[in-house]
């Protein structure tokens, strides 16, 4: 298997109170798949993320990328944070080029790269802007170039479209869909937007809060191309609610 | 037209001062040589200029607080970029410079006079302490202020030590230090005329005492406007170079 966390276990003090961030997790992940994991916040989901992607350590179990223990973060295997984390001293150009500059490439190819992924996420003719000239959905897309241009293996993905509004949801969900085709990549997506999980994932892990845990993992039957209004979306989209226990008729609220 | 109402504010206020002290000079009993008009102030600033002694003291007097002000201000900052990195060792650093940063450069001075005798190293090493900690300080709580995302990406992205300080650190702190230089050029300028006024035979500080010994009041209210203008210029200079940097820095605004 390709990623393998093995009853894996988190736990946090918090207020002078201890907090069970994972419970025994155990997940399987192929390469190229696209798995979204989903949930209310407090269910574990960052932290498994975090855990995978290097920057917290499980207290016990195992985490392994390609058969081996996740120790630190890796220029193979690249995150992308919701607040976008580009540097604002650096052009959008430089900040794609970011990590190109540890692998060593040479200037002029670094540039090359650079300008290749910002013009595969709808930014050329930005090269020159700064960050605080962009709108929220383009500093992301710029986040997404430079995560692509060192070629990772994985993408980890933190709830990288919370901040933006819907319509620009929306626009990036397609985008980072058609890339992942694109570029082969494996990508881990941590969301709580239910439909989010179902328009993007191939698999989608639901988890559950107190304590942090996976309590089932759906098989997103639909093609690669989804329509949000189609029939099968929005039948899969209510088996998740039904996971969560949010079906409408399950509440019934009186008036006396 | 806001710079040119800027302009009447500064106008105005520097009128109303020059009024009070003419009114001043006219209603007090002093003799006009212990405490002269602003004409009288005026001419003797005309007489420095002409005879060429006030370049002369700005030029040295400058000179000593470049290389004061400059070597401190680049101690420091490496200093606090390296401290900032260190929390553990800062916590032992920490009492020792807050036992040192509230006593005035100017207790120093006698100090380093019997070590270095007069001349441009008192006013260089009391500018230097004034700048130093000030500078310093910010700097530390600059690095360990920087947002941890910075951290967080440049882990992933593979920057190590030393790409590390001068590919993000420091520029994610330089906001934050800029305001630790800037504070430290106003008290910088403030010591390097105490310097001057014990430890040195030149420079503008030495003309205000030469003056008194003298008894060139004019002289002496002269010079104190030179410095405050100065003061002003420089002030005005930091601020130029920072917006230049900071706009480099962020893009907008």
């Amino acid at each position: 298997m390709y990623i393998e966390v093995k009853d894996a276990c988190k736990n946090y003090v918090q207020d002078g109170r201890e907090f069970t961030a994972l419970d025994h997790v155990s997940l399987d992940i192929e390469k190229g798949e696209f798995i979204c994991l989903l949930g209310p916040s407090g269910c574990g989901k960052s932290t498994l993320l975090n855990a995978l992607a290097g920057f917290e350590k499980v207290n016990s179990g195992s985490v392994k990328i390609d058969g081996r223990e996740v120790t630190a973060p890796s220029i193979n295997n690249i995150t992308i944070f919701q607040n976008y984390g580009l540097l604002p001293w650096r052009n959008v150009l430089k900040n794609v080029e970011l990590g190109l500059e540890s692998k060593k490439v040479p200037k002029e190819e670094r540039e090359k790269t650079a300008k290749k992924y910002l013009d595969l996420v709808g930014l050329s003719g930005y090269e020159e802007r700064h960050p605080r000239q962009l709108s929220g959905g383009q500093q992301q897309r710029v986040a997404i170039a430079r995560g692509l241009a060192v070629d990772p293996d994985i993408i980890f993905m933190d709830e990288p479209f919370g901040a933006l509004d819907a319509i620009t949801r929306m626009k990036l969900q397609e985008d980072i869909l058609r890339i992942s085709r694109e570029e082969k990549k494996t990508i881990i997506f941590v969301t709580h937007d239910i439909e989010e999980a179902v328009f993007l994932a191939d698999r989608i892990v639901v988890m559950m809060a107190d304590p942090g845990r996976i309590k089932s993992i759906v098989k997103v039957p639909l093609g690669t191309h989804r329509d949000r209004t189609n029939d099968d979306f929005l039948y899969v989209r209510d088996k998740i609610f039904e996971l969560f226990n949010m079906k409408v008729d399950d509440y019934i609220e009186y008036n006396i | 037209m806001k710079k040119l109402l800027a302009l009447k504010n500064v106008v105005i206020s520097i009128a109303i001062l020059i009024i009070i002290w003419q009114i001043l000079f006219t209603v007090s009993s002093y003799d006009a040589a212990l405490f002269p008009s602003p004409k009288m102030a005026l001419d003797a600033l005309v007489e420095m200029i002409e005879n060429g002694k006030l370049f002369e003291n700005i030029s040295t007097s400058m000179t000593r607080f470049a290389a004061g002000y400059l070597t401190s201000v680049t101690a420091a900052v490496v200093l606090g970029l390296i401290l900032g990195r260190l929390p553990k060792v800062f916590q032992y650093v920490n009492p020792a410079l807050q036992l040192l940063r509230p006593i005035s450069p100017t207790a120093w001075m006698p100090f380093i006079v019997l070590l270095f005798g007069i001349g441009d190293v008192p006013a260089v090493v009391i500018i230097f302490i004034a700048a130093f900690f000030p500078v310093l300080l910010s700097t530390v709580a600059a690095v360990g202020n920087i947002d941890p995302i910075y951290l967080k990406v440049s882990k992933n992205f593979g920057i190590s030590q030393p790409a590390l300080t001068w590919k993000v650190i420091f520029p994610a702190a330089f906001p934050q230090i800029a305001n630790g230089i800037h504070l430290a050029l106003g008290t910088a300028w403030i010591f390097l005329v105490a310097g001057e006024m014990v430890g040195a035979q030149s420079g503008l500080g030495y003309q205000i005492i030469d003056a008194r010994n003298n008894i060139r009041a004019d002289i002496l209210l002269a010079t104190i406007l030179v410095i405050g203008i100065i003061g002003i210029l420089l002030d005005g200079l930091l601020k130029f170079i920072e917006k230049l940097i900071l706009r480099s820095w962020g893009g907008a605004d």
